[in-house]
């Protein structure tokens, strides 16, 4: 049974779900003088059911606010957030954003400072937030988001089939020897192939891994002068091991695969190594959303050139400037964000449905450490080692692992990521899919170029 | 139709010599009516079309506040330089074309089977027409997932015995599997009108072609598909109107990939206003699809209705 | 013709042949309606039967998923979706009535351009304006707002309204409206009296098309509404996550975003064939 579904059912269960809704709908509308109704716009995923399954509690604590939120796929949320803070659209009092988006909007000034509330809040500890996740998540010193979630990356692997086959994992793998041990677990006449990696377009989907690959490779999107490097050795001996080995190796329909796919794929059991982001875990380790459950190794993101290659996200919750009632959205914002509303979760739903990553104290909840024996520890040294300012080989302008983070990425890596998946297709070559990639990227970095001058 | 038509032309035709103001005033009382609607749509469709043109001759990016400035003309060179931009014209056009084709051959295929009387003949007009009915985005889920998944799919279950393999549809044939969940949703369309245009067709001439020894077929090119023509144009004209403004099943099934194999010009735009945040650009492709389409839409509207005229008339 | 060939063994082949388009013809039904039967099967499985490599037909059936739908707060979605819906098809109704009226019956000069700038308003790509309907919208106060949905639906689906009640209007026999005209009544009663129950029927085709249309819209909605006035498409895409995939729950989600639309056209086939036939079925 899904997460969703289950913290879904909890409530269906007390037999007032609907009604509580409708109920709920019906205060809006009616009461509007009375309280405060904040919107918080968010991504669709099981840790936000969960917070959204909660929230009567927090309702409860602070009579006056009413929460309504709007729920979307990642990328619709993303694009109606984005055009939302970017007009003063005014629709959102508290937005789900990334590592990506917070320090350019701070830079903008879309985003209310949070500093001075978390200094105010009492007993709230940012210095608990896990120092990469909080480093992300900051602009000149202050925070202006504060995370729900943090992830890194890793490489999970069946070691039943390990044991069955007689290989090991070594401690911190390389890209070759992924490759060798993916050619030898790969037996698609018994549905399982070797090594599920995402192909779907998107810079938040393949182009996450691959520019950790890249990165390690020794490559990177830009000199530091601009000059777009796509089409440099080091670049193209990353996305052409890449693509070789997804076509090899990979599951069946690999370029439309995301992460949505692959989680599907491998707690299915139908491939033996699945490199992607740390919170995997809650899905695969599930033993009632998972057939693998239990039977999984975790292993270091893979590295070539470089000593870690992991990379570093987090969802994390930000108010707008154009919100009115910025506030109450921090009381709701501090709620969801803080140690007392892990614990929540683990008491009401389970400990295995904690938000990850966020905070180190979550990793020494006994309880949690107990259920989380077998990632929990993979999880945290993932985050703490990853770098977003050191992790290419050679320097590079920007910040940021699995992105570069300029506000133009999200378009370029995108129609990046579609060369590569239509490489992984097998519709163009990597090098055609590189060139036209290049052009991309030149126009971008022409317009750096030129305000540098 | 045709004598109603010229009877009221002749009849307005003699009060407007008589005096002028009144015909002045009595024009007015005839476009009143129309006002309210003509108003409505000019505001509403064409008000945000000027704001469109005003934008396409800007440079702004939504996430790079400050980067307003206008450019002139600057904008639509980038869109006749942009080759996806072409593509995604070609694949509107595929796809309309080969999606209204289709749907309208099998349309009229089931149509003819329907036009006869059989056992549960209502139940299974009822089957037909619901997938017309189911919305879309919902229909487009239920195409991706349950049907063309490459593992857990049906149809790869079903074509298993035929030696398909774990064939990854909406990746390896993504506009063909686009246009199939297309045909899908307006087949049913298609295939109501032509049952409209059949069930319209007088009897006895149907009956003198059969005393005259013609074959079913020979009756069917000759006498029914031109009396067909009307409907069959009208479900061509009305088909295409939707369907080149496909959006909803691009954005579920294939989310315009692998590459851009399957962005149409409504999505690709859509990417470039909304993944891009370049209005500007997204502004100029607008107005550019826009233009392209008055002119296909002129020529082949014109010449429609000058086929509905002649038969009017 | 009939009689005489009783009992030959070319009416026994014939009626082979009947009997075997029947059949046919029922097959290609049940498979054109196969996947909605399949939607709706899924929707009451559990999410491990769901995904099998050989599709499951025998499983425990299950109201799980449809719990989880209501318990994510379907009705506020259903409430703004119908408030949408009915309210812009009234509003259709309202403008095009009249519109038609003077594109057929009493025809103002250069019909055919009114009616052409009608549909050419329907082949514009509504990507081209979103944006400026978003800052339009914001401007005027009128994100997340549900009237925004209710005008926007108007004027999506005045062009064809028009078009399909001019259709109707045409088929109105001239003599009845001189009648009327002879009798002394005015416009306005001619309109009440004699034309408006001769075209219940259009109009209710015309309404029922805007219905579906109306309510199976997902482009405005997805980009202009948030929280207060998110319609059911909106509220069915709100359950695919982007961690992992629950076909169940999905399905439940669709069948219940689809079933009001697919109920009200199998009531009203007839209307719905003879809206489509633009009037021109007798």
């Amino acid at each position: 049974m899904s997460a969703l579904r289950r913290a879904r059912l909890t409530v269906a269960a007390a037999g007032c779900a609907a009604l509580t809704a409708a109920c709920a709908g019906a205060g809006a509308l009616a009461g509007d003088g009375s309280g405060t109704t904040l919107v918080v716009a968010i991504v669709s995923n099981p840790q936000m059911e969960d917070a959204i399954e909660l929230t009567p509690r927090f309702e409860a604590e602070h009579p006056g606010v009413d929460l309504k939120f709007v729920s979307l796929p990642e990328n619709e949320a993303r694009a109606k957030i984005t055009a939302s803070v970017a007009t003063g659209g005014g629709e959102f009092d508290v937005v789900m954003i990334s590592n990506f988006e917070t320090p350019q909007w701070a830079d903008n000034g879309w985003l209310v400072n949070l500093q001075p509330y978390i200094d105010r809040t009492a007993g709230y500890d940012d210095q608990d937030f896990i120092p990469s996740i909080r480093e992300s998540l900051s602009y000149e010193g202050d925070m202006y988001s504060v995370p729900f979630y943090g992830e890194s990356s890793f490489l999970v692997y069946r070691k039943d089939l390990f044991d069955q086959a007689g290989l090991t994992m070594p401690a911190q793998p390389t890209w070759p020897q992924v490759r060798r041990l993916a050619a030898r677990l790969h037996d698609p006449q018994s549905g399982m192939t070797g090594i599920c990696l995402r192909g779907l377009p998107g810079w938040g989907e393949n182009l996450a891994p691959l520019n950790t690959v890249v990165n390690t490779f020794g490559g990177r999107w830009f000199d530091q002068h601009w000059n777009a490097r796509l089409t440099a050795p080091a670049f193209e001996r990353a996305v052409k091991f890449y693509v070789d080995l997804v076509q090899d190796y990979g599951i069946p329909g690999a370029a439309a695969a995301g992460y949505s796919e692959c989680i599907t794929a491998y707690s299915q059991g139908q491939a033996a190594m699945w490199y992607d982001a740390t919170a995997m875990v809650s899905t695969v380790e599930s033993p009632s959303d998972s057939a693998v459950a239990g039977k999984n190794g975790y292993a270091p993101a893979p590295v070539v050139q470089t000593d870690a290659s992991g990379w570093l996200y987090t969802w994390s919750l930000g108010i707008p400037e154009s919100s009115e009632h910025p506030d109450r959205a921090w009381e709701f914002v501090s709620w969801v964000t803080s140690q007392e509303y892990i614990r929540l979760v683990g008491q009401e739903f389970g400990w295995e449905r904690v938000p990850p990553g966020s905070r180190q104290s979550t990793y020494e909840i006994p309880q949690y450490r107990e259920i989380a024996t077998a990632y929990a520890e993979p999880t945290l040294r993932a985050l703490r080692s990853v770098d977003p300012d050191g992790a290419t080989v050679q320097p590079v302008p920007y910040t940021g692992v699995q992105f570069v983070g300029i506000p133009e990425f999200q378009d370029l890596g995108t129609r990046v990521g579609q060369q590569i998946s239509a490489a992984i297709a097998g519709q163009v070559s990597v090098d055609e899919a590189l060139e036209q990639s290049q052009n991309y990227a030149e126009t971008v970095g022409d317009s750096y170029q030129e305000e540098e001058q | 139709m045709t004598s109603v038509a010229t009877t009221h032309r002749k009849a307005t035709v003699e009060p407007e010599r008589s005096a002028r103001t009144s015909t002045r005033s009595r024009a007015w009382t005839r476009r009143a009516p129309l006002l309210p609607a003509l108003v409505f749509a000019i505001i509403v469709t064409q008000l945000p079309f000027l704001l469109t043109i005003w934008y396409s001759l800007q440079s702004w990016n939504l996430v790079r506040p400050g980067s307003e400035q206008f450019v002139g003309l600057s904008n639509y060179a980038d869109v006749f330089a942009d080759s996806t931009f072409r593509g995604a014209a070609l694949h509107t056009v595929v796809l309309t074309g080969s999606c209204v084709l289709i749907a309208l051959v099998l349309g009229t295929g089931l149509a003819l089977l329907l036009d006869r009387e059989f056992l549960g003949r209502g139940v299974v007009r009822t089957l037909l027409i619901t997938p017309f009915l189911v919305m879309p985005v919902a229909g487009a889920l239920l195409w991706k997932t349950t049907l063309l998944d490459p593992v857990y799919g049906l149809v790869n279950f079903v074509l298993g015995p035929l030696g398909v393999g774990n064939v990854d549809w909406v990746t390896r044939y993504p506009l063909a599997s686009v246009v199939a969940a297309l045909v899908w949703q307006w087949t049913p369309f298609m295939m109501l009108l032509v049952l409209a245009g059949l069930q319209a067709q007088p009897k006895d001439v149907l009956e003198a072609a059969q005393v005259d020894g013609a074959t079913k077929f020979r009756t069917f090119v000759f006498v029914t598909l031109p009396h067909l023509r009307r409907y069959i144009e009208l479900a061509v004209l009305l088909g295409a109107i939707y369907v080149v403004n496909t959006f909803d099943q691009i954005y579920m099934m294939t989310q315009g990939g692998p590459g851009t194999a399957s962005a149409n010009l409504p999505f690709y735009i859509y990417q470039r206003a909304f993944l891009g945040f370049d209005v500007g650009q997204a502004a100029a492709m607008g107005v550019v699809v826009v233009v392209g389409t008055i002119l296909v839409a002129t020529v082949a509207l014109r010449v429609i209705f000058k086929s509905f005229d002649l038969k009017e008339s | 013709m009939a009689t005489t060939t009783i009992g030959t063994p070319a009416d026994g082949r014939a009626r082979l042949a009947g009997r075997a388009t029947t059949v046919a013809t029922w097959l290609i039904g049940l498979a054109f309606f196969f996947p909605v039967l399949w939607m709706v099967l899924t929707a009451f499985k559990q999410e491990v039967d769901a995904y099998t490599d050989t599709p499951k037909l025998l499983f425990t059936p299950t109201l799980d998923q449809f719990k989880g739908v209501f318990g994510a707060g379907f009705w506020p979605y259903v409430g703004n979706s119908a408030f949408a819906t009915v309210m812009s098809t009234l509003l259709v109704l309202l403008l095009a009535v009249p519109a038609a009226y003077a594109l057929s019956i009493r025809p103002v000069p250069k019909t055919q351009d009114v009616l052409f700038f009608f549909i050419s308003t329907k082949m514009l790509p509504v990507v081209a304006v979103i944006v400026p309907l978003y800052v339009i919208s914001q401007r005027l106060n009128m994100l997340d707002n549900i009237w925004m949905m209710v005008i926007l639906y108007t004027a999506m689906n005045l062009p064809i309204a028009v078009w399909m009640l001019r259709s109707f209007m045409l088929e109105v026999p001239g003599e009845v409206l001189e009648a009327a005209e002879v009798d002394g009544a005015g416009m306005r009663q001619t309109f009440r009296h004699v034309l408006l129950p001769m075209l219940a029927p259009g109009i209710a085709a015309t309404a029922l098309i805007c219905v579906i249309f109306a309510w199976n819209e997902f482009f405005f909605a997805v980009n202009l509404t948030a929280a207060r006035a998110g319609t059911v498409p909106v509220f069915l895409v709100g359950f695919i996550t982007s961690e992992g995939l629950y076909w169940a729950q999905l399905s439940a989600a669709a069948t219940m975003a689809a079933l009001p639309v697919v109920l009200a056209g199998w009531a009203a086939q007839k209307q719905l064939v003879r809206g489509l036939s633009m009037g021109a079925i007798k």
